[in-house]
């Protein structure tokens, strides 16, 4: 699969929940300075895992997609587990190889949830 | 054919050819450069000002001679040109020697929305340092600078150094900087021209622009990484105290002083980058060699060519439409991300590039995110820019389907 696969151009043109949520557990702002991506998560918790993810973004498609996939398949994880993923947790969940040159666009959203978490912490 | 000058465009041909449409970015090396420098370090290394063997001695004369070469290059005199690593370092210099000396607290240095990083944040440093002022010349929306804007950032108060592109890495149109120059003359204003973008596409002759400084980078005219240069007036230079310290930059130490050298050296602490100097050398010979007339020809059918190709494809923008420009195109393609078209287009043997441009400031000013930058020059083809515009218009169709 490339990267413009079927999933990945749909999870970019609908994005899951996106959005913001009134009050947050969690919230961080992200930014890829170099392209100019920017991306604004909020995140509720129940019994110290992730029950809830909303997003405001813009950037490219694999940002984009990756953060609307991440927004489902993070539910019910909990923080520690999620401080301690990396592209290989990406690279599975959206389903392809990322290239070192978009590795930044693909990890955009996960770094952004792990410095709101870090932020609270 | 000018191409076969190139050996990457050699290596990279077939079905998937290199379309390299990222010259803004820096320029592909001809043979000549890198036989040059192949040859120096086959042939005739050495370090170079120090010993007195012979092979030192042929190191020495042609590193000094490439300092002529690249003198006559913009009409300037040898002893004013200054080898450095970069544009980068050329205008630092300027900032930290010139700058660090003449400008007080509430002096103000005018740039433009234009530049490109390299000619803001030395300012900004200073700024942060001694509490100088930075302002910025307006630009008109098709790109070009507001003159009136320009004279009225250059008649405030305290106004020390204008420091302005000749041609913007992200818009490509050519700024009328010999009017520029005129204007802050007529106040006493110190002036300097950042050459980067333009250095590869028309002749510079500073006596004629009659500005005080002037800066490039070799990469972006065919020659070496690592190696560029500050053109400065003789008489500015003379009077300037020295960058970094270290060898070669001085007449004399003594345990509790030095005397610095004169200029050139003055400025080329250490050892320079000898294979630098002569690569870029050679970069000078060879465009002459091509001659500027058939380069601005061959550019001017492009730039040409590749107007008429967005004139059909409505759904991509073009930022700073303006017809007097190089053949560098940021464009704005509706529904793809620069990102995503510049990995798209890459995967098609396309190289471009997407984003900022380092020039972060002039995307803000025009409120845009990023750009998908095409920058050409004389060794494209205009069946290069039907290829590119066939891959583009595929690539807008899967992302609004």
């Amino acid at each position: 699969m490339d990267i413009w696969a079927a999933n990945i151009m749909d999870h970019y043109r609908h994005p899951r929940n996106t959005g913001q949520i009134k009050s947050p557990d969690f919230k961080a702002d992200g930014a890829n300075t170099s392209c100019g991506d920017l991306i604004s998560v909020s995140l509720s918790l129940e019994n110290e895992r992730i029950s809830k993810i909303r997003f405001i973004s813009q950037g490219c498609a694999i940002s984009q997609a990756a953060m609307s996939i991440l927004s489902d398949a993070l539910i019910g994880h909990s923080i520690n587990e999620v401080g301690a993923y990396g592209l290989d947790f990406v690279e599975k969940n959206i389903g392809i190889k990322v290239s070192d040159r978009r590795q930044n666009c693909a990890l955009l959203g996960l770094r952004t949830i792990q410095k709101a978490i870090s932020n609270k912490i | 054919m000018i191409r076969q000058d190139f050996p990457i465009f050699k290596k990279r041909s077939g079905s998937k050819s290199l379309v390299y449409f990222d010259n803004a970015a820096s320029l592909q090396k001809p043979q000549a450069v890198i036989s040059a420098v192949t040859s120096f370090y086959q042939n005739s290394y050495a370090n170079i000002h120090r010993a007195l063997y012979p092979l030192a001695e042929e190191a020495t004369n042609l590193y000094e001679n490439a300092r002529q070469v690249v003198a006559s290059f913009i009409s300037a005199d040898s002893e004013e040109i200054i080898f450095t690593k970069g544009a980068t370092e050329s205008i630092n210099l300027v900032a930290r020697s010139w700058g660090e000396s003449n400008l007080r607290r509430g002096d103000r240095v005018v740039i433009s929305w234009a530049e490109h990083h390299a000619n803001i944040v030395p300012w900004l440093q200073l700024k942060e340092k001694i509490g100088i002022r930075l302002e910025y010349i307006d630009l008109r929306s098709d790109g070009s600078i507001d003159m009136k804007s320009a004279l009225v950032k250059l008649s405030l108060p305290r106004v020390k150094l204008m420091s302005v592109t000749q041609v913007s890495n992200v818009l490509g149109i050519i700024n009328p900087v010999d009017k520029l120059i005129s204007l802050a003359k007529s106040k006493q204003i110190i002036t300097l021209v950042d050459a980067s973008q333009s250095i590869g596409h028309f002749p510079i002759d500073v006596k004629k622009l009659a500005c005080d400084f002037l800066v490039f980078s070799g990469h972006k005219l065919g020659g070496p990484t690592g190696i560029g240069v500050l053109y400065g007036r003789k008489n500015i230079l003379d009077k300037l105290p020295p960058f970094l310290g270290g060898g070669d930059m001085i007449e004399s130490v003594r345990y509790n002083g030095y005397t610095p050298a004169q200029v050139p050296r003055k400025f080329e602490a250490g050892t320079p980058p000898i294979s630098g100097a002569i690569g870029l050398a050679a970069a000078c010979k060879y465009i002459n060699h091509i001659g500027w007339k058939k380069i601005s020809k061959i550019e001017k059918e492009l730039t040409e060519k590749f107007f008429e190709g967005l004139v059909s494809h409505s759904y991509i923008r073009l930022l700073g439409n303006n017809k007097d420009k190089l053949p560098i195109f940021s464009l704005i393609i509706d529904n793809v991300h620069p990102h995503d078209a510049a990995d798209w287009l890459g995967q098609e043997g396309i190289a471009l590039r997407a984003g900022f441009h380092c020039a972060q400031p002039l995307h803000k000013y025009y409120n845009i995110s990023a750009t998908l930058r095409a920058s050409l020059s004389f060794y494209n083809s205009k069946s290069e820019i039907d290829y590119f515009f066939k891959k583009i218009a595929a690539l807008h169709k899967y992302f609004t389907k």
